[in-house]
């Protein structure tokens, strides 16, 4: 190992002078309190510069590979034809669309209309511009001090993203698809998208994030969101990564449920190079929920990296946690679940499973579900396997006059159905389904 | 509920049984290491050159190295040129023959322990090799096993009879600067055990060996090394009591095993330090790195460990699954009352193919104890059909103590089977309620309900141990609820 600090200071340097270069172009630049959060992270960024695997969240994903590049950040829209993108939405998804072109909101490809009343949803650079006052105290909320370097990266910036706020008792039955597009033919262009949804008081909403590249160019994505769910809301999130193979995609999701709140979220991970998806829900009070799940299912070189954590802070709070995985090539998945119970959190109750599945000898698996629990009245439980397909399934199947191959397949399919019944559109769950099969071959 | 909130109160302020100190003369250096204190001690040991180098060496890196802090446990820094390296009991000058020469002290000691050497000799059938603070002072049983063949003796003994048989394999599985602790006691070891089982000799008893810290601010940096040729079988018993005290206590042993081709070693400990008194003052600081290598095919380890002592512990009983056909099993029960820490688990490390493991680990926390349990599997890429079985669970009984679970599974090979769970539950109303109706004390209503939550590591204990276990378990947990 090199000196840290001079190393540090070099790859993060190139982005503290470009945050220097374009901060007074910034939206909102010149309000303090949107300064002062951008400084203050900037400070941050430089400080904790990229983790290592020194780092124990970072133990098992190195990414140099990151920190060696110089990226680009992108401050325009990217010129894309609608006819491109219309080609790579899901079909019969019926929703509100945000179009980001290397995280820049445009307006050409989205389509919001008809939004029922009580519902925002705008992006985010064009609120700081028009409106700043009502994102005031809004960021870092629930994110805290950034809680690496790539947050704080994001937060130096907070250039665009998308701002959703459903109001009290509205329920918004349309989904959101927030459709993030790498865009630029350049090599390595930076996006740094930032999201704020805030639920009020028995609203919900349903929310599709989508991670796509229409070119083939290396790109690196840190994006953020926070969430507030107010009391007894209910949020439903489906994150979908489908990048290129050569894309960088770290990306944060903080969550602060309350009062019998709900957050669900399901992350499905095909695409990218390099994918780590931190996850952080607070189960902030009273009987909140929240179910998290995952599916992965990665091949070749790519390597995915889900980190959760779900502090349950509160009594009566209930977790539920099941990330799944299928490699093959080289791919390599670490799963780190982290579970913790504060001493005042009496009744909670937490399980959470990571079940991988190596389908050639090159895949790598590191999972560490983990517990820590200060209250004694919890029920909690954790697993982790990392298996092949159960030859009794297979001679089973065979002695029924089903081919290897086909088996196979089909175990494979059934293995992941059981994360994709949860998604939150059946629409979402039939286009994942005919990927999965598409790449396992079986279409 | 009043008078059941009572009654567990009256049991885990219960203290500890084993606390006395035994008043006889030490022959102690003045605290503080250097590399002087370290050739000191080699030489007062009459030790081989290569035993000096070794130390010089471990010592070397231990200057190097930083304390490890990633364990989940608290505890103020420790001041290493505080403790004496060195103590033995008078009485070891004269080197006594038989049991009529030692220490009538001693010997004293043990009986209030419940364990005279005479008794166990006469009727355990166990060899005792007791080690008192750093030196030993009696071995029993030599004869029988020497007709066996087997070598169990001393660890200063076994560097003047069998230097080349200690060069072999001393610091093989537990290399000198493999960690902090690890390192340190490389420097400085006192001495220990060593066990040799010649191809082919199944060990006709149980081997046992009695820790006692005694001396005030000695640090016990034991050794043991535990070699069984090819086709041989040894079982050896670890147990340790230590008299009560306020001054924290620093024990920082490493134990290595070596079981060549089909040769099996069981290693069990009961582990029973002073673990400080209700308000968290004193203890002892168990800080052991215990590794075992299964070197041959067919080779096989298992670690059992009952663990209700010690202000802090951290250890990992490990093994390197090197051969092919290798077994490797942790049997684990953890317990922390009062403000007790513990930070303890295994790490399996599948290299050869067709390799098994098994890990078993109960935790209870009681009072305001932590008790964390931390494992690795690793499955190295050509460990072809590996398979690990892992179970981790935790029984809370009071409301301000912690259970922690922090597996970690690296799998490299397609072919590997490795399976992991872990629960964490409060010991169940419901049960006790049953128990109570049925006319069970409360008492022996959660004594029921904890020997069962353990059965699966007791019953991997030997006899005498398991009976010891139960009892400690009782003293240490009953009634524990809250």
């Amino acid at each position: 190992m090199v000196d840290s600090s001079e190393q540090i200071a070099e790859e993060v340097g190139k982005y503290l002078s470009q945050h220097q270069e374009v901060a007074s172009t910034l939206p909102a630049a010149g309000i303090s309190w949107v300064d002062a959060h951008r400084e203050a992270a900037s400070k941050r960024f430089e400080q904790l510069g990229f983790p290592t695997t020194r780092d124990e969240q970072w133990k098992y994903t190195n990414v140099r590979s990151i920190a060696r590049h110089a990226f680009d950040l992108s401050l325009n829209p990217v010129d894309v034809n609608p006819s491109v993108i219309n080609k790579l939405t899901i079909p019969n998804l019926d929703a509100h669309r945000l179009v980001f072109t290397d995280g820049i909101f445009s307006p050409l490809l989205s389509q919001i209309s008809d939004l029922p009343k009580g519902v925002t949803i705008i992006s985010l650079a064009a609120l700081l511009r028009s409106d700043p006052s009502r994102l005031e105290n809004k960021f870092g909320e629930v994110v805290g001090e950034p809680i690496n370097g790539f947050n704080a990266m994001n937060s130096a910036f907070i250039l665009d993203g998308a701002f959703i706020e459903i109001e009290s008792g509205v329920k918004l039955e349309k989904p959101i698809e927030l459709l993030y597009v790498s865009a630029s033919t350049n090599e390595q262009a930076l996006a740094l998208p930032r999201n704020i949804v805030v639920l009020r008081k028995q609203s919900s909403a349903t929310l599709c994030e989508r991670y796509i590249s229409v070119t083939h160019s290396q790109s690196l994505t840190s994006s953020v969101s926070e969430v507030y769910i107010e009391d007894n809301g209910i949020l439903h999130i489906d994150r979908v990564n489908e990048e290129n193979d050569k894309s960088f995609n770290i990306g944060a999701l903080f969550a602060n449920v309350g009062r019998n709140a709900r957050l669900k979220s399901n992350s499905i991970t095909l695409g990218g190079r390099l994918v780590r998806n931190d996850i952080v829900v607070r189960l902030s009070e009273d009987g909140a929920e929240t179910q998290l799940d995952g599916l992965y299912v990665v091949n070749d070189r790519q390597h995915v990296d889900n980190n959760t954590q779900v502090l349950h802070d509160h009594p009566r709070t209930t977790s539920r946690e099941h990330y799944k995985g299928i490699l093959s090539g080289k791919a390599r998945a670490v799963f780190r679940g982290h579970i913790s119970v504060k001493p005042e959190a009496q009744g909670a109750d937490a399980v959470q499973k990571n079940n991988n599945l190596l389908l050639s000898p090159e895949a790598e698996v590191d999972t560490m579900p983990q517990l820590e629990i200060y209250a004694d009245d919890v029920k909690c439980a954790h697993g982790a396997t990392v298996g092949q397909l159960e030859e009794e399934a297979i001679f089973y199947m065979r002695s029924r006059g089903i081919g290897y191959a086909e088996t196979r397949q089909l175990l494979t399919h059934a293995f992941a159905a059981e994360i994709l019944e949860n998604l939150g559109q059946s629409s979402i769950k039939d286009y994942i389904e005919n990927r999965i099969n598409h790449m396992m071959g079986l279409s | 509920m009043d008078t059941f909130e009572t009654q567990i109160d009256g049991f885990v302020g219960r203290e500890y049984k084993e606390g006395f100190v035994t008043d006889i003369d030490s022959e102690t250096l003045p605290p503080g290491l250097n590399a002087d204190v370290i050739a000191i001690l080699s030489k007062k040991k009459n030790e081989p050159g290569f035993m000096l180098d070794w130390r010089m060496d471990a010592y070397e890196r231990w200057m190097k190295m930083e304390t490890p802090r990633w364990a989940h446990v608290n505890y103020p820094p420790i001041n290493y040129q505080a403790i004496s390296y060195y103590s033995a009991p008078r009485s070891q000058a004269d080197g006594p023959k038989s049991l009529d020469e030692v220490d009538p002290k001693l010997l004293e000691t043990y009986d209030k322990l419940g364990i005279p050497l005479e008794e166990q000799k006469m009727l355990s059938g166990v060899a005792v090799d007791a080690v008192f603070d750093s030196v030993s002072v009696a071995t029993t049983f030599k004869k029988e096993l020497a007709e066996a063949g087997v070598i169990f003796c001393s660890f200063s003994e076994a560097l003047q009879k069998y230097p080349e048989l200690v060069r072999t394999y001393l610091g093989t599985v537990v290399p000198l600067g493999d960690n902090f602790y690890a390192a340190l006691n490389s420097a400085v070891f006192s001495d220990g055990s060593f066990v040799y089982v010649p191809k082919g000799v199944r060990c006709p008893m149980e081997l046992s060996t009695y820790f006692r810290i005694n001396a005030t601010n000695t640090g016990q940096f034991e050794r043991t090394l535990i070699v069984a040729d090819e086709d041989s079988y040894v079982s050896y018993l670890e147990g340790c009591t230590a008299p009560m005290r306020d001054e924290n206590q620093l024990h920082a042993a490493v134990v290595e095993l070596v079981a060549l081709k089909n040769s099996e070693i069981k290693y069990s400990t009961v582990q029973n330090w002073y673990p400080g008194d209700s308000e968290g003052r004193g203890g002892i600081y168990n800080f052991v790195t215990k590794r075992g290598a299964c070197r041959g095919d067919n080779a096989k380890i298992s670690w059992t460990q009952v663990e209700t002592g010690s202000a802090i512990t951290w250890k990992y009983p490990s093994v390197l699954l090197e051969g092919n056909k290798t077994v490797g099993e942790f049997y684990s029960v953890a317990l922390t009352n009062h403000h007790q820490q513990a930070d303890t688990g295994t790490k399996m490390v599948h290299i050869g193919k067709d390799t098994s493991s098994t890990i078993i680990s109960k935790g209870i926390s009681a009072g305001q104890g932590q008790n964390a349990y931390r494992g690795l599997v690793k499955v190295l890429k050509g460990a072809d059909n590996a398979r690990n079985y892992s179970q981790c669970d935790s029984l809370l009984m009071s409301d301000r103590c912690g259970a922690h679970t922090f597996p970690y599974l690296e799998v490299k090979n397609q072919t590997a089977t490795i399976e992991h769970e872990a629960t964490t539950s409060k010991i169940g109303e419901d049960q006790l309620f049953y128990c109570r109706q049925r006319g069970l004390s409360e008492e022996d209503a959660v004594s029921l309900i904890v020997n069962g939550f353990c059965k699966a590591v007791f019953k991997e204990l030997p006899m005498e141990f398991a009976v010891e276990a139960q009892k400690l378990l009782s003293i240490s947990l009953e009634g524990s609820v809250g």
